[in-house]
């Protein structure tokens, strides 16, 4: 998949958004279903809240949050691509939203644990 | 006649637009030769019905692009030494247009969409009006000047995945050229201009991932200009005229 007509930073900052926008859409059923319990059986939901408490789940939360921030900072940087005034730093974006999502995600981490 | 300071490996696609397949040959090392001398020095020494396009050699016309080693480039400016890979080199025609034999593309649907972007001037005065005053550091002047040295050489064309994957986009080049127009004081055609170049296969079809901007051999900014078509096309459609 990676061409070499393809190797350069903003095309990984591209496939970095696509695949974390087909990952939260597979997360999606998984969260709707435990929202659903919620709402249901307290004794189903209060044991799916103690599944979440293992360190593999929390990991895997590690992962979602960085999926998710990285879908929402790679959105804003199309968007400042896109309307705002061209900027020459479009790597430095690139960089940037990737960077904030790590330090969003490690700061979920450590509040988590 | 220069010296022979080694050997390449060369394969070049060769066969019809089906029957595609790699030619390996045995090309001397030139010192300050470019990637064209190699296809050059095949086709006089042993290969005379290799089928190619080039003709200034110095990077003014944009006939001589191919892919090299997996890369769109203009093969006139591309020294060996600087593109080859373990002594090999690897020539293929360019991505996402036909091939017509060999290495000899057909550019005719790439110029289409020139046609299709409204990529022609539309004048608003005749020859007895007087020169139209543009300042060269007006905004739109700039913006027109920055797109306007494109050669037509489909290299960006090549290295876009959206014109892979969608036929029908007119893609970087002709949407670049459209953006220096709607930058062009003197011009009257950028209402169609803007209609053409939204919808289906039109701007908002770009990804912004840049490959056009990374090959352009011109250091011209293809996805600036599509980015500006964006915003020209969200103006329009909030007045009304799209
Ligand atoms: S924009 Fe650059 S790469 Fe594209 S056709 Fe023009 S000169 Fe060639
Ligand atoms: S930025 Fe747009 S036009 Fe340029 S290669 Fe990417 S999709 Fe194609
Ligand atoms: S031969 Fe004219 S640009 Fe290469």
């Amino acid at each position: 998949m990676i061409r070499p007509h393809r190797s350069q930073p903003l095309w990984y900052a591209f496939i970095l958004h696509r695949l974390s926008g087909i990952g939260l859409a597979l997360f999606l059923p998984l969260h709707f279903y435990l929202l659903g319990l919620a709402l249901g059986d307290s004794a189903d939901f209060d044991a799916a809240l103690q599944w979440t408490e293992q360190p593999l789940v929390k990991a895997a939360e590690f992962g979602l949050v960085f999926l998710l921030s990285v879908h929402l900072f790679g959105g804003l940087r199309l968007l400042v691509l896109e309307f705002f005034a061209w900027t020459a730093a479009q790597k430095t974006l690139a960089a940037a939203a990737a960077g904030l999502s790590f330090f969003v995600a490690c700061g979920f981490l450590l509040r988590a644990i | 006649m220069r010296e022979e300071i080694g050997k390449i490996q060369v394969q070049v696609r060769r066969g019809g637009p089906d029957d595609g397949r790699l030619v390996d040959y045995e090309v001397p090392l030139l010192a300050s030769q470019t990637v064209l001398d190699v296809v050059t020095w095949i086709q006089r020494n042993l290969e005379p019905a290799l089928s190619y396009r080039f003709a200034c050699r110095v990077g003014m016309c944009g006939s001589c692009a191919m892919t090299v080693n997996g890369r769109p480039r203009w093969t006139c400016r591309s020294h060996v030494t600087d593109v080859m890979k373990d002594g090999r080199i690897r020539i293929e025609p360019l991505r996402n247009l036909p091939v017509i034999k060999d290495l000899a593309c057909d550019l005719s649907g790439f110029f289409d969409k020139w046609q299709r972007a409204e990529g022609a001037f539309v004048p608003t005065q005749t020859r007895k009006d007087s020169l139209a005053p543009i300042a060269p550091q007006e905004p739109a002047r700039q913006a027109a000047s920055a797109g306007i040295e494109c050669i037509n050489c489909a290299v960006c064309y090549a290295a876009c995945d959206a014109v892979e994957q969608n036929p029908e986009y007119l893609g970087p080049a002709a949407l670049n050229r459209a953006w220096t127009l709607v930058n062009d004081a003197r011009d009257g055609g950028n209402r169609a201009r803007l209609q053409a170049v939204t919808g289906p296969g039109g701007c908002q079809s770009c990804h912004s991932q840049q490959g056009c901007t990374s090959h352009c051999p011109n250091a011209l900014n293809p996805t600036r200009s599509i980015a500006g078509l964006k915003q020209a096309a969200a103006r329009a459609w909030l007045r009304g005229e799209l």
